[in-house]
């Protein structure tokens, strides 16, 4: 596994370079800084930067993610015309990508916590979690971005599925819910609900947020249910799991077929 | 039959450097390869000639194991080609169109290829010299032009003494000094025991430099021999006749 040690050495020096990547953080840093001194206090800016880590977030890294896999699709094959296996390259390129990605999101939203005083205490945990839950999508959602990116060759048409996939975990699929929510309204629908969640990694970074906010009951009405069930160890050791396999899945999937792809 | 190489260890040199039979590949519904049988002669420039789509850069993407192909074997140096890729060490491959990462500089892809190979070999910097490329070497490879990064290309194919080079369009993106640097650098590989496949669409160049021809003809070897054989046997005293007269005519 050697090799992809040095595949992921290059692609961050690549990458800490990029132009992209910089704006980014740049973005996330002057939004959370505006959010700290202008948002009316900590809890707040903290709740504010929720909506914008599980919608800017999942943007950024499967457009960005997917593009810069178009962008080296023929470096990548000189890669692959060394002697070097495509498991171990894959891991390299996933890993250079993802740690960039989610280095930048650290940065942007941590520093102005650290300089504009998350002084007291009751903000450290909200804080981790909202680093955490930003992690965990950037890691899922650049692994959808390989998986994109080598099951379409055309670059206009994965780019295309790329936004259809982050518009269909942040928007699409929340109208979905609520259309079924509205049309079985006679029905106790808490569990089946909690299992649709389960089934947007979008969704389950909001649970994980929402927990921690003590916010669940402006969920409204399965938010006592979702309080209960997910409020529990268990509950957040599931949402973990499931985000886990989000993950898990798009990449071994995406491994697959980098195996056996014909450049 | 042993030789010296350039590096002064003495190599088994064996007849043939590929050899292929029956190789095919489909890409959806189009057969690209139609069983190729192949045996390309080490210590030789060897051309690889066709039309479009007759399955050049198929045959060349087969030997790197970056395609696979649906039947047939195929093996370089001995060494089958399948799914263990230590075979490729032995390989020198210059792309035709090279994208390296544009916020790298010349020397950092140097230093990851290297990384990745290796190779305990002193590395052959003779193309670098000639090209001029130690004074481009630590800028960004997006400030560098087309040409430019057609010479890495060039210079990085050869820096590690790879037994076998496959070079696709060479010199095409060069200017007229560099792709006589080029030329004859891949004359003086030869001349060290290093097997070259190459493929190039202009065949005046090709004159001067190519011992063998394969010529591909729909997915198929239309002919395969030396350069004075394919002359004799079309009564053609150029390459580019004798080509034009097989893909006419055909030989079998």
């Amino acid at each position: 596994m050697t090799a992809a040690v040095k595949v992921f050495r290059y692609e961050i020096q690549d990458l800490r370079r990029s132009r992209w990547l910089l704006g980014y953080a740049l973005l996330l840093l002057a939004l959370t800084d505006a959010l700290l001194r202008f948002g009316g206090g900590g809890p707040r800016a903290v709740l504010s930067l929720m909506n914008v880590v599980l919608v800017f977030v999942p943007l950024v890294s499967i457009v960005f993610g997917t593009m810069y896999l178009y962008g080296a699709r023929d470096f990548i094959e000189l890669l692959l015309a060394q002697p070097v296996g495509r498991t171990a390259l894959f891991a390299g390129l996933y890993a250079g990508l993802a740690a960039p990605l989610a280095a930048g999101f650290l940065i942007g939203v941590g520093l102005p916590f650290l300089w504009g005083g998350a002084g007291d205490g009751s903000l450290a945990g909200p804080l981790a979690m909202l680093l955490a839950a930003g992690v965990l999508l950037t890691l899922v959602f650049t692994a959808l971005a390989f998986l994109v990116s080598l099951l379409f060759e055309d670059r206009a048409k994965g780019l295309g599925i790329a936004i259809l996939v982050w518009l269909a975990a942040t928007a699409l699929y929340d109208a979905l819910l609520v259309v079924v929510a509205t049309t079985f309204s006679d029905y106790p629908l808490e569990l089946p609900l909690i299992g649709l969640t389960l089934l947007n990694p979008v969704d389950l970074g909001r649970v994980l947020l929402l927990l921690r906010f003590d916010t669940a009951a402006l969920m409204g009405y399965t938010g006592a249910v979702f309080e209960r069930f997910f409020g529990s160890r268990l509950g957040v050791g599931l949402v973990l799991a499931a985000l886990g396999l989000w993950c898990a899945a798009p990449l071994l999937l995406a491994n697959r077929r980098f195996r056996r792809k014909d450049f | 039959m042993t030789r010296d190489t350039a590096a002064g260890r003495p190599l088994p040199l064996p007849a043939t450097v590929v050899s292929a039979s029956g190789v095919t590949k489909r890409f959806g519904r189009q057969q690209v390869l139609r069983g190729i049988d192949l045996a390309v002669r080490a210590g030789r420039i060897t051309a690889i000639l066709g039309p479009n789509a007759a399955g050049k850069s198929t045959v060349i993407k087969i030997l790197l194991g970056l395609t696979r192909a649906d039947g047939g074997s195929l093996a370089v140096n001995g060494a089958a080609v399948g799914s263990d890729p230590g075979y490729r060490a032995e390989i020198g491959y210059m792309p035709q169109h090279p994208h390296f990462p544009e916020n790298l500089t010349g020397r950092e892809v140097v230093h990851l290829l290297r990384d990745l190979r290796g190779d305990a070999v002193p590395e052959d910097d003779e193309l670098f010299g000639a090209f001029g490329l130690p004074a481009e070497l630590d800028k960004p490879i997006r400030a560098l032009s087309g040409g430019t990064r057609q010479k890495l290309n060039a210079a990085v194919a050869f820096m590690f003494r790879p037994a076998l080079l496959i070079l696709d369009e060479p010199t095409a993106g060069l200017d007229p000094v560099a792709s006589g640097h080029l030329k004859a650098k891949i004359l003086r590989a030869r001349h060290d025991g290093t097997s070259v496949i190459l493929t190039s669409h202009v065949l005046s160049e090709l004159e001067e430099l190519v011992d063998d021809v394969v010529l591909l003809l729909e997915g198929r070897v239309e002919f395969q021999g030396s350069l004075r054989r394919l002359k004799d046997a079309t009564g053609e005293g150029r390459l580019e006749r004798a080509i034009a007269h097989l893909m006419q005519r055909g030989t079998k």
